[in-house]
């Protein structure tokens, strides 16, 4: 039985380093390729080993995909191919491959320049990593091979951010990457067909939530931001560049614009300005209703929104800062946040998942003592809030996605262990399907149970639909009869006399003729004639004909009828028939065995 | 399976293809080459126009001055310009479930095909097809409708006065099909339809057949499609280009292993190089700002524009034309200009790299930036008041017939300063300046059209290699006006099968296999026996399902279990139910084996007799022959049913069944 093994080197039961082993019909993909961000050591990146120990990852893998450009999948994307070697095809969507560099390099300036690592990849690596890029668009069937094809769904969540569909032979998995399946203010929904893959590969960030409407979280989040402004105060709004960012400037934007507010917004210099031509260039990933208007309207040139310089966070008065990178662990969001601190007039809103071990997941634990380097502590003393913006969907979403495509079976990754059990069972329970949720270097195996393709020849197609009809009587069914021809790769089911003409066969021919003794004091031909007339009337349905050359013919078998030597009242009948009509041929000889009935004329 | 075509034009074409249950329509050209019979529609009132003659019969009994006007010995119709329209009337459109769209050249006659005409069916288009399309379809009603003209002239139609006409009208043909333009409501009507598709995308269609578009290389989005099913494959081939200007590269190899290529779309100047039409547009164009003229330039307002434009870009510094403004008026431009920019996707690897950097694409954005370009919805309102000469606009219609191109031929026609120059294919400029003569004005005829030539489509038809070909029947001559150029037509063996408008052509396929499946519970049931080397087969015995055109081959459910032993005796005696026969055999039974199964058996007095085609057997204890013969056994026996089975069985064991 064909099997698909499914293993993740990372998010296994974990948010971070997504990175997922996939072996189907022979073939081996790795689905993202991310960094983890609550680490700093050598847990940050994918365990790599479980592959490169019996072999190199260029002659183990046939393709890696990337799903989007958040660094917990993209992350260590140059490690492994340049430091730890790969040569082989990337697959990524236009607006993944043209964004990925650019928070790549970033993320590496944070990590080598600031924080002086010296085991990290290069720029010249990103370079040559990205080389080995090859652009899918959404919905377009590409070849990796002969045998492997992938395909691209929208995933919402953030720009560029795809779903893929891997085929081999008859077997299918779909990885989602990161999804969401509510539209927002500028990306769509997620969407696939009824594709019915052995396998379903999601996310389950909100395994257990069910998150309360868009409008009540925007309404509390300005609601929040308000009021810091009003007492003057200064709100922190940590995010990555490209991504929620978006989202949330639309919305202050759109309310500052409303209610007439000075209050300066200012956004991390640097990014600004190519996220929004990104956005403007790659206007078809985003929703309906900015397609629609981009010709009149940029929804992404924002009046209200200025580019922020670091001497601005020291300035009076109220302001509202976005800046990265989101989980508050490092770069320019953490110096703001050190600033603003002490002062409980001011505000810091997380507006998505922290990864364990951030100063961000810390704070909204509760921690109001940090520890910074140098020993030196912070007290936290502004407000901390959490408004959950990340798109990713929740547990209604999740079951709205399996509804859409129907998989076979279902599997579980980044999320956290707790929240997956939950999911797993509601699952279980609503769909009848098997789940899985391996954590990392434990492997799934699924057994897929695939149909078996064919070639029928053509004539007998027609004539068993014109006699069967397309769907069979439940209590009668025709069975269909032929010859399945196994040569080389191909499968040609044909009729059997087809089958003997190709094959170049001969046909033998298996006859059988019984003689059957009978008391019946009538004459030979009067015999026969009562035989016809019982078979007649028992075997309704069938063709019995009473020849002129004296035999009755039912079917194709052959009776005749002749007076024993002896005695003329003892009838010897003679049946004949062959192999194909076997059955029928060994019921009239029991049958006739028995005489026959009075009474009949 | 059937081809009806609707359309002769060889580039815009409109044929209807019937292939295992399914119609689908491929492409809906709109041959507006009919506009140049009527007079040009002036976006104000045009003396010279309004003056011109009417037309009487030379015999002076027919007089239709109101509908005709004469002009420098042609004959114009004056009314609302026509359009010549597929045919409709071959096939009922009610019964088209596809409309395949290859690029937005040849999209323009969709609201006819289907509003009104009882269309349920879904259009499938690539996004850049649709959108673009859409400017140039809302662009044509726009011109339509701002320059209304009350009266239509039908009188002129009439086959008898007809003949009595001068020159082009009198050989036009189906002129009553030629219709008066749609209106925004039939084209948003139209594109409601559309279901967008991506290259290479695979979609299915009522499971019976699959359609796939892929990259042509001519426009943005331009696509071909290939039609195919298991076993069977149509390509068909539009407007395609080896050239490499903005879009995608065209896929060639995934029109391998087609049975029939339908050909349309190759290029309309097979005679000119486009390269160097572009030298020659840039140097007249040079040549007349610098004498202080103005350039004309008639153009649609999406497709060989962009490379224009493109080319400008570089060529403006080099001639010194950093003051000249360049204006495009239309009232889409504006939406071309940035529709161009967003679609990466469908762009050349070059400019895919721009967009990474981020940077746009096409260069004409650094030229809006800069002044250089300035765009317009027509020439009232802003351009009025801002417009500078010298300076070269870029307008449609192509045609001359109507747009803002009208006025400018009016404004400019009487210097000879000015130039028009010709860099569509579509019309002939000659005709098409007809109606403006006599003319000062300089014309330059370099038209640019970047679709694949006789040369490069022979090379890819050895290339691809399919076993049919069809194509328009102009392609199977050479071009009228080059009548000795025999190389200027297909040349295949075996031969192009040819169509014009109204052809039916029965298409040569002879489908002899379908694709069904085997549910695993079957195929685990069935047991392989080898009969040859690297041959091996099973007897299947299944039962058929057919569902949405997918076959299944299922396991025959088990028979209900046998009653209870009270009604036992009554169902022996129920004759066989008639189900499929039973299988043939095959093989031989060789008489050595034999006699040892029988031992085996218990059946020792065996007696042997030879006859001329094989062996009789004397069972003499159970008083039953055997005739073993090469392809043929047969078993005489007498009232003895449970020997005959053991007989039956035994000799089984030595054939095959299928």
């Amino acid at each position: 039985m064909p099997e698909i093994k499914v293993t993740p080197l990372g998010a296994g039961q974990d948010v971070g380093r997504s990175c997922i082993l996939v072996s189907i019909g022979g073939k081996n993909i790795m689905l993202d390729c991310g960094m983890h961000m609550g680490y700093n050591d050598d847990r940050r990146f994918p365990d790599f080993s479980y592959i490169i120990q019996n072999a190199r990852l260029t002659d183990f893998l046939d393709c890696v995909i990337i799903s989007h450009f958040h660094l917990d999948h993209c992350g260590a994307l140059p490690y492994m191919s340049e430091m730890v070697g790969y040569d082989g095809p990337i697959y990524m969507t236009h607006p993944t491959k043209a964004i990925c560099p650019i928070l790549l390099e970033d993320f590496r300036k944070i990590t080598v320049d600031k924080k002086g690592e010296t085991n990290f990849f290069t720029s010249q690596m990103i370079k040559d990593c990205m080389k080995k890029v090859i652009p899918l668009n959404l919905h377009q069937t590409v070849q990796v091979d002969d045998e492997l094809e992938i395909k691209a769904y929208y995933a919402g969540h953030v720009l560029g951010a795809a779903m893929v569909h891997i085929k081999v032979g008859s077997e299918s998995v779909v990885y989602t990457g990161d999804y969401n399946m509510t539209p927002d203010r500028h990306l769509g929904a997620a969407w696939i067909d009824k594709c019915r893959p052995d396998i379903l590969i999601s996310e389950s960030t909100y395994a257990t939530t069910i998150r309360d409407s868009k409008r009540c979280r925007e309404r509390d989040f300005l609601k929040k931001v308000h009021e810091s402004i009003e007492r003057g105060g200064k709100v922190l709004i940590p995010v990555f560049a490209l991504g929620r960012a978006q989202e949330l400037c639309i919305l202050l934007e759109t309310f500052w614009e409303r209610m007439n507010l000075k209050a300066p917004i200012y956004f991390s210099t640097g990014l600004t300005e190519k996220a929004n031509h990104y956005y403007k260039l790659f206007i078809t990933w985003t929703n309906q209703k900015i397609r629609k208007t981009f010709v009149q309207r940029n929804m992404f040139e924002f009046k209200h929104i200025k580019a922020f310089d670091r001497s601005y966070a020291d300035n009076p008065g109220p302001m509202v800062v976005f800046a990265t990178p989101g989980m508050l662990h490092a770069g320019q969001s953490l110096q703001i946040f050190k600033k603003w601190a002490g002062n409980e007039k001011n505000m810091v809103i997380m507006p998505g998942y922290c990864v364990q071990g951030t100063i961000g997941h810390k704070i909204l634990n509760g921690q109001r003592k940090l520890e910074m380097e140098g020993r030196a502590t912070l007290d936290v003393k502004l407000q901390v809030e959490y408004m959950s913006f990340s798109a990713h969907a929740d547990a209604k979403g999740i079951m709205q996605l399996i509804r859409m495509a129907e998989p076979r079976n279902m599997l579980l990754v980044h999320g956290e262990a707790v929240k997956m059990e939950f999911l797993k069972g509601k699952i279980e329970q609503e769909f009848s399907i098997d789940c899985y949720m391996p954590a990392n270097g434990e492997t799934t195996t699924v057994t897929t149970n695939p149909s078996v393709p064919v070639d029928m020849s053509l004539s007998l197609l027609k004539r068993e639909m014109a006699l069967g009809g397309p769907l069979p009587d439940p209590k009668k069914p025709r069975t269909m009869h032929g010859t399945l021809i196994m040569k080389e790769n191909s499968l040609k089911l044909v009729s059997s006399e087809q089958a003997l003409k190709e094959l170049g066969l001969n046909e033998h021919q298996l006859r059988f003729t019984c003689r059957v003794q009978l008391q019946d004091p009538h004459s030979d031909a009067d015999t026969l004639h009562r035989i016809y007339t019982h078979l007649k009337n028992v075997l309704k349905g069938y063709t019995i004909q009473h020849l002129p050359d004296s035999t009755v013919m039912v079917e194709s078998i052959v009776i005749k009828v002749s007076s024993s030597a002896e005695d003329s009242n003892t009838k010897v009948l003679l049946l004949s028939w062959s192999y194909q009509d076997e059955d029928l041929g060994s019921y009239l000889s029991s049958l006739l065995k028995k005489g026959l009935p009075p009474g009949l004329c | 399976m059937k081809l009806y075509c609707l359309s002769g034009h060889p580039t815009l074409p409109c044929n209807v293809l019937k292939f295992k249950s399914t119609t689908i329509m491929l492409d809906c050209g709109l041959d507006t080459t009919s506009v140049l019979n009527f007079l040009p529609l002036p976006l104000v009132h045009s003396p010279r126009l309004s003056k011109l003659p009417g037309w009487v019969s030379k015999d002076g009994t027919i007089n239709l001055e109101k509908e005709l006007k004469e002009c420098a010995g042609r004959v114009f119709v004056d009314s609302q310009p026509e359009f010549c329209l597929p045919e409709r009337e071959l096939l009922d459109l009610s019964t088209i479930d596809v409309i395949l769209i290859s690029n937005y050249h040849c999209m323009m006659a969709l609201p006819y095909i289907t509003e009104h005409t009882g269309f349920t069916g879904t259009v499938y288009a690539t996004e850049p097809t649709l959108q673009i399309g859409r400017l140039l379809m809302e662009e044509l009603v726009n011109f339509m409708e701002r320059v209304p003209k009350a009266q239509s002239a039908t009188c002129w139609k009439n086959k008898e006065i007809q003949r009595l006409l001068p020159g082009s009208l009198k050989d036009a043909v189906d002129v009553w099909t030629w219709k008066r333009c749609y209106s925004l409501q039939e084209v948003n009507s139209a594109l409601s339809k559309v279901q967008l598709v991506g290259y290479s995308q695979k979609v299915e269609l009522f499971g019976a057949v699959q359609v796939s578009p892929l990259s042509s290389g001519y426009s943005l989005g331009s696509s071909n499609w290939i039609i195919q099913s298991h076993h069977e494959k149509v390509s068909y081939v539009s407007g395609s280009s080896l050239l490499t200007t903005h879009p995608q590269p065209m896929d060639q190899s995934s029109l391998k292993n087609s049975d029939v290529l339908i050909l349309t779309g190759l290029t309309q100047i097979p005679t000119a190089n486009p390269d160097g039409m572009l030298g020659e547009f840039c140097s007249n164009l040079a040549m007349t700002i610098r004498a202080g003229g103005n350039v004309l330039v008639p153009c649609y307002s999406s497709g060989v524009i962009y490379d224009l434009l493109e080319c400008l870009y570089q060529f403006i510094e080099s001639a010194n034309l950093g003051t000249t403004p360049f204006y495009f008026i239309s009232p889409v431009a504006n939406s071309s200009l940035e529709f161009s920019q967003i679609f990466a996707e469908w762009l050349c690897h070059n400019k895919q790299t721009k967009v990474y950097l981020p940077e746009p694409p096409f260069p004409h954005a650094e030229l809006i930036q800069t002044n250089k370009l300035k765009h317009y919805p027509s020439i009232h309102g802003d351009f009025s008041s801002e417009f500078r000469q010298p300076c070269v606009v870029f307008t449609g219609h192509p045609s001359l017939r109507f747009g803002d191109v009208v006025h400018f031929m009016e404004l400019w026609g009487k210097s000879s300063l000015n130039t028009i120059i010709f860099t569509e294919p579509d019309f002939s400029y000659l005709d098409a300046l007809a109606p403006y003569q006599p003319l000062s004005m300089k014309c330059v005829y370099c038209p640019i059209d970047t679709r694949l030539n006789f040369h490069q489509v022979s090379k890819l038809l050895k290339e691809v290699q399919p076993l049919h070909v069809v194509c328009p029947e102009q392609y199977t001559q050479p071009p009228v006006s080059q009548s000795h150029r025999s190389d200027l037509m297909l040349e295949l063996q075996p031969p192009p099968m040819p169509y014009r408008r109204c052809s039916v052509l029965n298409l040569p396929f002879r489908r002899r296999y379908e694709r069904v499946y085997i549910l695993p519970e079957l195929a685990n049931s069935l047991v392989p026996s080898e009969v040859k080397p690297g041959i091996s087969v099973a007897t299947v015995s299944a039962v058929l399902h057919s569902k949405d055109n997918k076959h299944t081959l299922q396991s025959v459910p088990k028979p209900p279990p046998a009653p209870s032993s009270k009604k036992r005796k009554r169902m022996i005696e129920e004759p066989p139910v008639v189900l499929a026969p039973k299988s043939l055999l095959s093989g031989a039974v060789p008489l050595e084996g034999f006699l040892a199964t029988l031992q085996k058996h218990g059946i020792t007095e065996v007696k042997v007799e030879e006859t001329p085609d094989g062996h009789i057997l004397h069972l003499q204890a159970q008083d039953t022959l055997i005739q073993l013969e090469e392809d043929g056994t047969h078993i005489l026996c007498d009232n003895n049913e449970p020997l005959r089975t053991t007989l039956r069985d035994l000799v089984l064991r030595f054939l095959q069944k299928l």
